[in-house]
């Protein structure tokens, strides 16, 4: 790993699977030999809520929650969810979102508006113009399951990271259960290559 | 070998390693999760109790007959559990007794916030606290020892974010203690608390106190990390790790064990820097201690009492006090208006029906776009419980009148009734929540000839703590069939003569349950029963609205069921989200909602 330090957040909606994601990079980073604090924040439903994963990857960590202003990731599994946290983007951050909206009650029954793509980048580029918009909802449909998507999102996330793809692999397989794991690994690989080929926004 | 673990996961695992025999628990946020990490290990009994206060007099007595016992609980669990607490802090132990107490700050899932150390301060009994997931796994073998060694319980506190963080543990296998045989020694003066053998256990108490505080001085994990003289930071807890990431070359006075304080270490500790800034959550426990000895501390006049502390707020602090010179990052303009996504029943939640009929009789639900407000008098009045279906209080719902703790809906229902309501009351509590702490007041009930109607909301688990069993589902924690407690025997055996069972999802049967049951001059209690949804994700094939059909009435939103949403003002069902519950289809007046064809639904899985 070329950085000394990553602060990774992942964010999504409750039942995205963002947790087990966070989960999986934070075993990747112990495997490959360094100090690891995750902590997730979510309320009281079982789904729908807005869920954060803080995941803080160094030779010596100390909080568990990353300070506004210092995220050097942010890999949102749905854009409302991901401009929502875009103050603790540090200068130059790199942001990658899958360009999804679940829509919350409040959008359904009029009250709020959802942003569009333009308000989600023109939020965004105040701290960095180095956004990907993937199409993980989208892949993963096709793929036929919509529950790979954190492993989907993940796939994209490895190519800023310089950890091993076995190791992602290794732990990818400690997590899944094994029929599902050639479909996840499919997805990883989906990510891998969706990452290389989108337009930087 | 170093393992990623949770706070709560570190907790279970060194309870495991100090050789419990018995561990208890009700579930509640923060703390759930250290005995469903215990239930794994198939060589101790574990049990979810019924609620918190019978957890800990099982633990009592199995510590009592010479078992290593572990009870955990949320915060305001303790508010339950208060009195065997006290008296087993009278009585003492025999084999270790310890209690986790895992506190809430910021509120991510409580009533209320409140901090637990008053009530170990209040039992006089020490308080050990982690301050990542190492030294949780650590301090459990401690706490147990303590235990023994000072015939005490013992209380572990956590916090949220200790319990929901991972971090790395080494886990010493070696430390793994040898279970005990069973045996009770019959001691009248120690167990039995009558007055008179009560009146010898205090004194006893009071020289355990000076025991401890002198423990304290040489206690391993309080200890201080020297560093730069010009700032001496007492800390505890996460805030440890908030201060140490903040001001790298203080020094630091690290607590472990939180009470009774270690006083020579303190002043040593002071002696050693030019001023002290005590950092801790919720309230100034450690603060005003050390203060009563005399020594001279910042605190809460800058750190807030309120909520979770972070780095982000220490580092205003230290700006505040002039600690640090750099400027802060400049923010950005996040517009504020952004949607807010609060949490939300299901899609296919057995407890939205209930809740639809409720606010429709009770002129609640209000049309997208609709500016009335609620009416003040309603005709009905609704009293809530703590669990998912508190989420029935949200718009456009509005469903719930008061939640306050666990069992208060049935209590409070009486009460108004009793104080001369003229509206009809409804108490709405769920299965689990109900056999924790509704069935006394069920007695209270029938006892003192209420009328109030009552609806168990039972969908066969403890849901919003991520399924838990219960006495109702006849499933111990460990997975094994047990006793079976069945709901309708319990409450007509109370003697609650009027009782009805309905389905959750027959919008029909609920509205003639409620409306016959509101019209009745008489107690009256109805089950309204269907599993949670995230246990049976598929009723039935997903449902589509016909556009053709629909009139955009919206009475489909007024549901909150999150499947349901628009497209401009259409209501459209997300196909990928539906549970084919038809509770749409039965409310929508135009008949608009029908079952997706068979063949489209397979093909858009």
């Amino acid at each position: 790993m070329n950085t000394p330090k990553i602060d990774l957040l992942i964010t999504g909606v409750g039942g995205q699977g963002n947790i087990l994601a966070s989960d999986i990079v934070s075993e990747v980073a112990l495997a490959a030999g360094f100090d690891v604090k995750k902590t997730d924040t979510l309320g009281m439903a079982q789904r729908g809520g807005s869920v954060i994963s803080h995941v803080r990857i160094s030779e010596k960590v100390f909080s568990p929650l990353i300070k506004e202003g210092e995220v050097d990731i942010l890999l949102a599994f749905e854009k409302l969810e991901g401009v929502r946290w875009a103050r603790y983007l540090k200068p130059g951050a790199i942001v990658i979102i899958n360009n999804h909206a679940l829509p919350p009650l409040s959008v359904n029954l009029g009250i709020d508006k959802y942003p569009s793509n333009e308000e989600v980048n023109q939020i965004l580029k105040q701290r960095t113009e180095h956004i990907y918009f993937v199409e993980g909802t989208k892949r993963v449909i096709e793929l036929g399951n919509v529950k790979t998507l954190n492993i989907f999102m993940l796939g994209c996330l490895a190519a800023f990271l310089s950890f091993k793809l076995e190791t992602w692999q290794e732990v990818i397989a400690q997590h899944l259960p094994s029929k599902f794991l050639k479909l996840n690994n499919t997805a990883f690989d989906l990510g891998a290559k969706e990452i290389k080929n989108v337009h930087v926004g | 070998m170093k393992k990623l673990l949770s706070g709560n996961e570190a907790l279970a695992l060194g309870a495991y390693h100090a050789g419990i025999a018995v561990a208890t628990a009700y579930p509640g946020t923060p703390s759930t999760e250290i005995m469903e990490a215990l239930a794994h290990f198939k060589d101790i009994y574990a049990e979810w109790s019924v609620n918190e206060k019978v957890a800990m007099e099982v633990a009592m007595g199995s510590c009592y007959e010479g078992a290593r016992a572990l009870v955990s609980m949320k915060q305001v669990g303790l508010n339950v559990a208060a009195d065997p607490f006290l008296a087993v802090a009278t009585t003492g132990v025999n084999a270790g007794l310890v209690l986790i107490s895992a506190d809430d700050p910021g509120i991510h899932s409580s009533q209320g916030e409140q901090d637990n150390r008053h009530f170990a301060e209040l039992a006089k009994v020490p308080i050990l606290e982690p301050t990542d997931s190492q030294s949780a796994y650590d301090l459990m073998a401690y706490a147990f020892e303590i235990s023994e060694q000072l015939d005490t319980p013992v209380m572990v506190r956590t916090t949220t974010r200790i319990s929901h963080s991972k971090s790395l543990v080494d886990v010493k296998e070696i430390n793994v203690m040898q279970k005990r045989k069973p045996g009770f020694s019959r001691n009248v003066q120690k167990y039995v608390m009558l007055p008179v053998n009560a009146r010898t256990r205090h004194p006893l108490m009071e020289e355990r106190m000076v025991k401890l505080a002198a423990f304290a001085e040489s206690f391993p994990f309080n200890k201080i990390e020297p560093g730069e003289r010009s700032l001496g930071i007492i800390a505890n807890g996460i805030g440890y790790q908030y201060a140490r990431e903040v001001f790298p070359k203080a020094s630091f006075l690290k607590l472990g064990m939180t009470y009774p304080l270690p006083e020579k270490l303190i002043r040593e500790f002071a002696s050693q820097v030019d001023r002290i800034l005590v950092i801790e959550e919720l309230d100034p426990f450690l603060e005003e201690h050390i203060k009563a000895m005399g020594i001279k501390v910042d605190g809460k006049q800058f750190i807030p009492r309120v909520g979770e502390l972070n780095t982000d707020i220490i580092e205003s602090v230290g700006r505040k006090m002039e600690l640090i010179n750099t400027p802060p990052r400049e923010k950005i303009t996040v517009s504020t208006d952004l949607a807010k996504r609060p949490p939300l029943l299901c899609s296919g939640c057995p407890h939205s029906g209930l809740f639809y009929v409720l606010a429709s009789m009770g002129q609640r639900l209000k049309l997208p776009g609709a500016k009335d407000k609620i009416p003040k008098e309603s005709g009905l009045t609704i009293t809530g419980d703590i669990g998912c279906y508190t989420l029935g209080a949200y718009p456009p719902l509005n469903a719930m009148d008061t939640t306050a703790c666990m069992g208060a809906s049935i209590g409070h229902a009486i009460g108004m009734e009793k104080a001369g309501s003229r509206n009809k009351i409804v108490a709405v509590i769920g299965d689990s929540t109900f056999l924790h702490s509704g069935i006394t007041p069920l007695v209270d009930a029938v006892y003192n000839q209420s009328k109030i109607t009552i609806v168990i909301l039972d969908n066969g688990t403890t849901a919003m703590t991520g399924h838990q069993e219960h006495p109702g589902t006849g499933i111990s924690v460990q997975g094994q069939g047990v006793g079976k407690v069945v709901l309708e025997d319990l409450i007509k055996g109370i003697g609650v003569k009027y009782l009805k069972i309905v389905d959750s999802f027959n919008i029909k049967e609920i509205r003639t349950a409620v409306k016959d049951s509101l019209e009745r001059q008489e107690l009256s209690v109805i089950i309204v029963r269907g599993v949670c949804a995230v246990r049976v994700p598929k009723h039935d094939v997903p449902r589509k609205i016909d556009t053709g059909k629909c009139n955009q009435c919206g009475i489909c939103l007024l549901i909150g069921c999150p499947a349901i949403q628009t497209e401009g003002k259409q209501p459209i069902i997300d196909v990928t989200m539906c549970t084919g519950c038809t509770i749409c289809q039965q409310v929508c007046p135009k008949q608009a909602i029908g079952p997706m064809s068979q063949a489209k639904a397979e093909a858009k899985k």
